[in-house]
């Protein structure tokens, strides 16, 4: 029987894999999207699974919402990065270091 | 029902059709001629819906069945966004026209970020909060990286755009967790489904989670690794916008989830606001110190400011949240005017960061050199300034609350900080000679800059009256 609490471990695995992509990752900017992507994804599968344990349906509305922000976020994120690459001809990791922070 | 709820969302929804008439109005015209209009008239309605949320709002409403409120708290944080951001825009035009970057698209995106700093102030509801805040981040990701042809800009927006991006999800995350734990949404549901003095595990991972994406947008240390580099790298009017008015919608955003969501269970969130503020207040008192560029020395600025604005918060107190506003009221007012400063620094015709240039400034422009040593000594708490009464008002708020250590913690901070303040006014006053700096002409950066260093002296004697409106700002908040 597959519970509440088997989804919440995937998300969270999810998650936790996103977040390594975007710190442990060292090539390519584009890697980074797909993390964000992945976390945001494993907030959804959180949200769902929520929803149904709970009978309610505010957790999928809200997951709804997420993915066309995510969408538009995304979209945002490329036009960026487009910009980026024309400046600079590269889209390494790290060569995001103009500036050091 | 519908038109009650539309009543209370009009100023919002006055700026958001308004913005998007202007964009259509940009495209089927003459696109970035029409720049300068469009500014003015983005500034201009900004400053109108500003006073008229300041004259006409009254008592508390709520709309859309909580998930927007309209009380004191909310009309504060939102009149002080809205009258920054107008300045902002007015403050940047000479600037941008310069560098050729008066894009019809600026004052539109930054009217659409203004949008979603006033739902992020209004939000009641885990739901209005995401969605304010990614319309708030979202636009602000894409004016960070305006300057298309220049890799810092590019660079300084992909930067902002990933750390951005990362901390929503962290927001998310929690705010999946509280859902899940509560079955709601609704700040006033999550509050009220909370039993005795603690919050079960599975709500304070939420809230763990949640304050950790709040942290981000308040820049506060540890997650402020992103700030420096956004400041640098973005245009300097875009960095003038950043350092005002997100700020504070963030902070107000951040005060709103915890006394609304977490109200109850003020013991939980309180020693995490504590260490974010002591670190930050820290971090950004000893790292500015080597800065050479004044724009990165701004940012660590920032973060330092929003320690002791957190200090207010940490407080967990009534007192604390008007001591928050006070100094978020305060610190916009001193960053107007810095960022005025610094957008009239040039040489043969372009902008300079450097601290150095301003060598000797005082034997050539003494007026300005005054205006902003004033703004200096406000900024590090020198005590006749106004900046010493914000200072003054969280260091109390704290004490009250019980919390000495961050209080004293706070005292050594801002005397770290006051090193580098205090340099920038002996390189203007004592400063070896160098080559001069181009005379100054904008007559609005003068002006901004002269307002704000007279309001740094002359605010002691009633801080305006915004004592009194942060105190019904506070009652309406915690109560």
């Amino acid at each position: 029987m597959v519970g509440l609490e088997h989804y919440l471990a995937v998300a969270a695995a999810l998650f936790v894999i996103g977040i390594f992509g975007i710190f442990l990752n060292r090539k390519n900017v584009i890697v980074i999207l797909m993390s964000i992507e992945l976390m945001l994804l494993a907030v959804n599968i959180n949200f769902v699974a929520f929803s149904s344990f709970l009978g309610d349906l505010v957790g999928q509305v809200f997951t709804l919402f997420i993915l066309t922000v995510a969408a538009a976020e995304a979209a945002i994120g490329l036009a960026i990065l487009v910009v980026f690459f024309r400046n600079r001809g590269t889209i390494a990791v790290e060569d995001v270091n103009v500036m050091k922070g | 029902m519908l038109s009650a709820d539309i009543s209370t969302v009009l100023p919002e929804l006055i700026l958001a059709v308004s913005a998007m008439g202007l964009l259509m109005f940009g495209v089927y015209t003459s696109k970035d001629k029409a720049a300068p209009l469009i500014l003015w008239a983005t500034a201009g309605l900004m400053a109108v819906l500003g006073l008229w949320i300041a004259v006409a709002g009254d008592g508390a409403q709520t709309a859309f069945n909580g998930a927007f409120v309209d009380d004191a708290f909310s009309r504060f944080a939102k009149v002080v966004i809205l009258f920054s951001a107008a300045l902002i825009l007015i403050m940047s035009q000479d600037y941008l026209a310069k560098q050729n970057l008066l894009r019809f698209e600026y004052p539109i995106l930054v009217a659409l970020a203004v949008v979603g700093m006033m739902m992020m102030v209004s939000a009641g509801d885990l739901l209005a909060l995401y969605v304010g805040l990614e319309l708030q981040s979202l636009s602000l990701y894409v004016v960070a990286s305006m300057n298309r042809t220049s890799v810092k800009s590019t660079e300084a927006g992909l930067k902002y755009f990933v750390l951005g991006a990362l901390s929503s999800g962290m927001l998310l995350y929690g705010a999946s967790f509280v859902y899940g734990y509560t079955g709601t949404t609704l700040f006033s549901d999550i509050v009220a489904s909370v039993e005795g003095e603690h919050l079960p595990i599975g709500m304070l991972i939420g809230l763990v989670f949640i304050m950790t994406g709040l942290a981000f947008k308040v820049s506060a240390v540890p997650f402020h690794m992103w700030t420096p580099d956004v400041y640098e790298g973005a245009p300097t009017p875009i960095t003038a916008f950043f350092a005002t008015a997100p700020k504070v919608a963030a902070m107000a955003l951040f005060a709103r989830v915890v006394f609304d969501a977490f109200g109850a269970t003020v013991g939980d969130w309180s020693q995490i606001v504590a260490l974010i503020s002591v670190l930050s207040m820290f971090l950004g008192s000893i790292a500015a110190i080597g800065q050479k560029n004044i724009k990165r020395l701004m940012a660590y600025s920032s973060i330092a400011h929003m320690g002791f604005a957190l200090m207010g918060l940490a407080a967990g107190t009534e007192t604390g949240v008007q001591a928050m506003l006070i100094y978020m009221a305060i610190y916009v007012t001193m960053n107007l005017g810095t960022f005025a400063f610094i957008l009239s620094l040039e040489k043969d015709g372009k902008p300079v960061t450097d601290i150095a240039s301003l060598n000797q400034y005082s034997t050539r422009e003494p007026l300005r050199a005054l205006a902003l040593l004033v703004l200096m000594f406000s900024l590090s708490g020198v005590p006749p300034m106004l900046g010493f009464f914000g200072k003054f008002w969280v260091l109390n708020a704290a004490v009250q609350g019980g919390l000495v250590w961050l209080a004293v913690a706070g005292v050594i901070a801002s005397v770290i900080g006051a090193f580098y303040y205090l340099r920038i006014v002996y390189y203007m006053y004592f400063g070896e000679e160098t080559d001069p700096l181009d005379r100054p002409t904008s007559p609005v950066l003068w002006g901004v800059l002269m307002v704000s260093a007279a309001v740094m002296v002359l605010g002691i004697v009633n801080m305006f009256g915004v004592e009194a409106m942060a105190k019904a700002a506070a009652v309406a908040l915690v109560n």
